[in-house]
């Protein structure tokens, strides 16, 4: 028993663009976390909280 | 620089923002490479053009499996050295290896449906690759919910090793035991048995999707050190409220 080809293409294109949606997700999610951080970390020193690392290095 | 500097999670930041935008523009040419040659590779004689699913889920598996060999050597660097890099490493690769196992998965029933008449079967590779899916989920409820981060680390770093034996499994489970699943055809003792047309493109997605794989984790692993460092800078601003107010 053969497929036709617009049946084969259907599973393809599925699998594509599942593909593509789940890397799209992890590239978002990479790219959002790291904006997130850098946000909140540009806001705890904007309070005047430094890292001891970072306070031991200014000295 | 030496490799043992990099173990600094300072000099790693610094490495990883001068590294990642080139590392994205390589994966991005090798996916245009990849692709192309995976659109004007032939079909094959038997399976027509659903062949071209595995220029998904070949790949998207082993990465599956890669994921999970780097968390191992990442919770080895965690429970025996207790060194922070590992854990974040560890932390970091959970994600981006459950995402390629899921997609290996689906893909996989995707093009099971034509090929073998059925999305699903309970057998060994396709449920032993379920339970990797599983144990990326398990791992990362461990990392996300523990109250306190260094036992959570520890217990997801435990369950990371016990877990590394599904990988002998998922890969013999073909030979160990009758599986619908097809034995394995590139990594095998006498070479690959897959026609050198279908072999090249397979091999460029390969190299594309693990460069892809890198990129995300070495993203994923700065801004894993990035909250680890609002963390410590919020832990240091509630002491100093609670000292002023004492």
């Amino acid at each position: 028993m053969t497929m036709s080809f617009a049946q084969e293409a259907g599973f393809i294109i599925a699998a594509y663009a599942v593909t593509a949606f789940v890397v799209a997700a992890l590239i978002a999610w990479v790219v959002l976390d790291h904006s997130a951080q850098r946000r909140i970390l540009g806001d705890l020193e904007e309070q005047g909280v430094t890292r001891r690392s970072r306070r031991s290095s200014e000295i | 620089m030496a490799v043992i500097d990099l173990a600094n999670p300072t000099r790693f930041l610094r490495l990883v923002t001068r590294v990642l935008p080139w590392l994205a523009a390589v994966t991005l040419i090798a996916f245009a490479i990849g692709l192309m040659q995976a659109v004007n590779a032939p079909d094959d004689y038997q399976q027509g053009a659903t062949v071209k699913i595995m220029y998904l889920h070949v790949p998207a598996a082993w990465l599956g499996m890669m994921g999970w060999v780097v968390m191992s050597a990442a919770a080895l660097g965690t429970l025996v050295w207790r060194h922070p890099l590992a854990d974040v490493a560890g932390k970091a690769a959970a994600p981006i290896g459950a995402a390629f196992t899921f997609i290996c998965l689906v893909t996989g029933s995707l093009w099971g449906r034509p090929t073998w008449g059925t999305y699903w079967v309970w057998d060994a590779r396709l449920t032993s690759m379920l339970v990797l899916l599983l144990l990326y989920l398990g791992v990362m409820a461990l990392y996300w919910t523990a109250e306190d981060p260094g036992r959570g680390s520890r217990a997801a770093a435990v369950l990371t090793l016990v877990g590394a034996l599904n990988l002998p499994i998922i890969k013999f489970s073909v030979d160990w035991w009758n599986t619908l699943h097809q034995p394995a055809s590139i990594f095998r003792a006498g070479g690959p048995t897959i026609a050198p047309s279908l072999l090249y493109p397979l091999l460029g997605m390969a190299i594309a999707f693990t460069l892809l794989f890198v990129t995300l984790h070495l993203a994923a692993m700065r801004n894993e050190i990035l909250r680890r460092r609002v963390r410590t800078m919020r832990l240091m601003q509630a002491q100093s409220l609670a000292e002023a107010r004492a």
